[in-house]
């Protein structure tokens, strides 16, 4: 089974159709990369899955478990979508984390306030994380001290810190240097390593080719092509994402 | 009239400027919220209703304001409830002033509430959306959020504006004497009349700054403390 199934999702901005039918699924520990150029709906994609956007059509199935239908006639309650939203982690492309609270209180914020825990192992876990992205000795600094790197990295922790199933990425190293990409790249592909189910929305396509289980190209709200990353990064069949890959290798 | 008697009767003039700037801020800053939460609804009406108030509050000079509020309730009742407001507060400390203090408190209170409204507003506003997703993605209520992850950061960012205001205020408070309370101004204008003494007026300044420096102190620690993040 897999853990996730997306479903004939399509989502539109009053009367531009962003999403057109998008449907595929990962299953567990895999790691899938979604490529294609800018106004292609993968960012709308990410957001849709985890609740920042009301999707218009569509399913989503977490480990059987179906979280979303649009078949269904009620409404979503606010405390629905919250439960929903905690299967899934969100990386952002800018970080987001909270300015006023030190590193460590980044990661414990959530846990403590949806009472996850005590505050000994809520503390301990975070801590642990910290080591997994190599930034325990940061743990009383605040953001604005950090590199953009670090910030990211601090990110990564925190939305691990609620033990999703699946970990999202939106464009996670396109607001860095190319220098603190590598650090980024490599805390995820530890994180792959550890058998984390993610899906990471990246132009990095040397990224996409070594860490990836899987690629989805996605041109004008559709997914043009997918396959393993030899299929869809080598040998593309799509004139579209020939043309893609032509252009930005 | 003596140096020191001078300035003591002054002193009794800046307690009253001291009131109503006191009780300006404690009712005005906490009502600012409210009107702040109705300017931002999400209800067509709640919004325009509350951007009418804020634009008439702000559009109209303060003198004016105060004139209304002290004249219009008696006009249109023929009830002293001011008056009568102010035996039972402030008789026993000798300002009693047929209603004079309480409706430039309630004038000063509802201008300054409109004023920090906006404030409020603007600082909620200024704060990205990333803040509150990064909140719900972490399945955080929005209470939550507000109160723990967006609070801290409109404090900081309001904390200027709101200097100045503060700093505004203890000055405009002087306007009372427009109808006649008696604040600071007002006694060293009491002077010039009665003791034909014209000094004690400039002397009031010395009060204002005084006092405004002190504010500055207070305010810019403040800004201080909370300068430990950068949002």
């Amino acid at each position: 089974m897999s853990i996730l199934e997306v479903n004939n999702i399509r989502k539109s901005f009053g009367k531009t159709e962003v999403l057109k039918d998008i449907s595929f699924t990962l299953e567990k520990g895999e790691v899938l990369s979604i490529i294609g150029s800018s106004g292609s709906g993968k960012t709308t994609l990410l957001r849709c899955l985890n609740f920042l956007e009301t999707i218009d059509n569509g399913s989503i199935i977490v480990d059987g478990q179906v979280l979303f239908d649009s078949a269904d006639t009620v409404k979503m309650t606010d405390e629905k979508i919250r439960e929903n939203r905690l299967n899934f982690g969100l990386v952002f492309q800018n970080f987001n984390l909270f300015p006023q609270y030190t590193v460590l209180q980044n990661l414990t914020l959530a846990p403590t306030l949806l009472k996850k825990g005590t505050e000994a192992e809520i503390k301990q876990q975070a801590l642990e994380l910290l080591k997994k992205v190599g930034l325990e000795e940061k743990v009383d600094f605040y953001p604005c001290q950090l590199s953009g790197g670090q910030q990211q990295r601090v990110a990564i922790a925190r939305a691990l810190a609620l033990n999703q199933k699946i970990l999202f990425f939106d464009e996670p190293t396109s607001a860095l240097d190319p220098e603190l990409t590598v650090e980024v790249l490599n805390v995820i592909k530890g994180l792959r390593d550890s058998g984390c189910t993610m899906v990471v929305v990246t132009h990095e396509m040397d990224f996409a080719r070594n860490v990836s289980d899987k690629v989805i190209f996605m041109a004008d709200g559709v997914i043009e092509e997918e396959g393993t990353p030899e299929e869809v990064l080598v040998n593309p069949k799509s004139e579209r994402t020939k043309a893609f890959l032509n252009h930005i290798g | 009239m003596s140096f020191l008697e001078v300035t003591a009767f002054l002193f009794d003039g800046f307690k009253i400027s001291l009131l109503i700037f006191a009780v300006t801020l404690l009712c005005g800053a906490p009502l600012g919220l409210p009107i702040a939460f109705c300017s931002m609804s999400r209800f067509k009406i709640v919004k325009t209703i509350s951007k009418v108030i804020v634009w008439i509050v702000r559009g109209i000079p303060l003198m004016l304001q105060i004139f209304i509020i002290y004249y219009v309730p008696g006009l249109l009742f023929d009830y002293q409830l001011f008056g009568k407001i102010d035996r039972f507060m402030f008789l026993e400390y000798g300002i009693s002033d047929a209603g004079r203090i309480t409706a430039v408190l309630i004038a000063f209170a509802i201008n300054y509430a409109c004023y920090f409204s906006e404030i409020y507003r603007g600082g909620i506003e200024s704060i990205s959306k990333g803040q509150y997703e990064a909140g719900y993605v972490l399945g955080l209520t929005k209470s939550q959020i507000f109160r723990k992850i967006i609070l801290k950061q409109v404090i900081q960012r309001i904390v200027p504006p709101m200097s100045n205001e503060i700093i505004t205020l203890i000055k405009d408070t002087a306007l009372a004497n427009c109808i006649m309370v008696c604040e600071i101004i007002k006694n060293a204008k009491e002077l010039a009349a009665t003791k034909a003494l014209i000094w004690p007026l400039f002397f009031t300044g010395v009060f204002y700054l005084v006092f405004v420096g002190i504010l500055t102190v207070v305010l810019n620690r403040v800004e201080k403390k909370l300068s430990y993040f950068r949002s």
